[in-house]
């Protein structure tokens, strides 16, 4: 049997525009994987202390409100210095075309945009969870 | 492995929930690890926080949580929520409502899914209640998924067993029903601020009038949002918690709690045996086709493997009696 994959599903922020998260939630949910929702309004800390007590495969975050420069890679280096780099971060929101070589470059292995199907960002997990 | 083991017992947060991984997923190594923690265990008090989806039991556990720091105690929490019957997958979200402790390092929480284990918990719930305790908690807090009638296996794990109620959902038929309104210790009426609050608790009260056991359940109306009623609700599980030391009945429920393990691993090895007869689905078809039925199919199986006696059909309820 393959895997059981967990995820954490959360947004770091302000924006409380939690719609696309939760589809994204309830899609892996759908694919068999076991998710975390952390909901709105998290710090990257308490996002980063919960990946690590839940032992999550991957930290999938969700930010529409501008700030995914910062908070992404926050939660990349927050994981790194608790010794958990191991863990797959990715990302999706309202995310301009100029960020995403950045976001990539501080660690964010893939960004999903707007118009990104569920089946690619599932596809993209398992592949890189199975690796 | 070692380093995980060593890790966990220090306090070491990605350890611990290393463990539960290993465990959970019935990884390799998980023999040693329960093997090395076992004799830590049995020092924690363990309430289990049960009720119907809704009721606010994650928003009471996260007040609970906060006074129980409080006071000093270190917590770990489980929080069991269900898994798709048709993907396998779940949502667990219960620890929205206790994200105000995530940077706590004197709380623990982790979410289970119940893998579609019956009964509440998942099948591993109590191994992983080992861990936290090996680990150090004070405390462990078990919130079982939102239960119905019948989904009562927290009652013979937790010291305390706290049934949240909220106003709202049946008539005294429903509590006079067996069941999940047995096995409380305490009674928390939530959403006390709604409509039928009042009516409930006496409509509770009437039906403890009648049990007669000698632990009355007191009944603590909260709101656990405002954080209302949440005090006078840990005095009254920390009063239980008196009796239960009083009576020594911790020590019976860790015993019933091992047997149960014990049943369980035997159950799961029996079956996992059977499986591996090679005509095991052949035995499946002839009774699929009525050849036989499926209690002369067991015994068939039992048979194999070399057991004698054939209690199933010797035992049970009215044995005793002819």
């Amino acid at each position: 049997m393959a895997k059981r994959i967990k995820v954490l599903v959360g947004k770091p922020g302000l924006d409380g525009h939690d719609r696309g998260a939760r589809v994204v939630a309830r899609a892996l949910r759908d694919a068999g994987m076991e998710v975390i929702y952390t909901g709105i309004r998290q710090t990257p800390e308490q996002i980063v202390a919960t990946a690590i007590q839940e032992d999550v495969d991957a930290v999938g975050l969700s930010c529409l409100s501008g700030a995914h420069n910062n908070l992404f890679p926050k939660v990349v280096n927050l994981l790194r210095e608790k010794g958990a780099e191991d863990i797959l971060v990715f990302g999706g929101g309202i995310i301009p075309d100029g960020d995403i070589a950045g976001l990539k470059e501080a660690g964010i292995k893939e960004i999903f945009r707007p118009g990104s199907s569920t089946d690619e960002t599932i596809k993209f997990i398992t592949d890189q969870v199975n690796q | 492995m070692t380093a995980i083991i060593e890790g966990m017992l220090n306090g070491n947060v990605r350890s611990l929930a290393k463990a539960i991984t290993i465990v959970e997923n019935d990884r390799p190594g998980k023999k040693e690890l329960l093997k090395a923690i076992f004799p830590r265990t049995g020092n924690a008090y363990l309430i289990g926080i049960t009720g119907p989806p809704g009721a606010g039991k994650s928003t009471l556990t996260d007040k609970l949580i906060a006074l129980l720091r409080q006071q000093g105690k270190t917590v770990g929490i489980i929080a069991v929520d269900p898994s798709s019957p048709f993907s396998g997958g779940a949502i667990l979200g219960d620890r929205i409502r206790m994200q105000q402790h995530a940077l706590d390092d004197g709380v623990f929480i982790r979410s289970m899914a119940t893998r579609s284990h019956l009964g509440g918990l998942a099948k591993t719930t109590v191994d992983v209640i080992h861990l936290l305790d090996a680990a150090g908690k004070d405390v462990i807090i078990v919130e079982t998924v939102g239960v119905g009638q019948d989904e009562v296996d927290i009652v013979k794990i937790a010291h305390t067993t706290v049934v949240v109620m909220v106003p709202g959902l049946g008539d005294a038929v429903q509590i006079a029903k067996a069941g999940v309104l047995e096995i409380a210790d305490v009674f928390a009426v939530n959403k006390a601020d709604r409509e039928g609050a009042a009516k409930l608790v006496n409509e509770l009260r009437a039906m403890l009038d009648m049990s007669t056991g000698d632990w009355k359940p007191d009944i603590f109306s909260t709101v656990a949002r405002d954080d209302v009623g949440i005090a006078d609700l840990l005095a009254g599980i920390y009063q239980h918690r008196e009796y239960v030391h009083g009576k020594g009945l911790d020590q019976v429920k860790f015993k019933s709690n091992v047997r149960q393990e014990l049943c369980t691993y035997l159950m799961d090895g029996i079956i996992e045996l059977a499986n591996s007869y090679p005509d095991f689905e052949q035995l499946v078809d002839n009774i699929y086709q009525k050849e036989i039925t499926p209690l002369e199919g067991a015994e068939k199986l039992f048979k194999k493997m070399g057991v004698k006696n054939n209690w199933l059909t010797t035992g049970g309820d009215d044995a005793e009696k002819n």
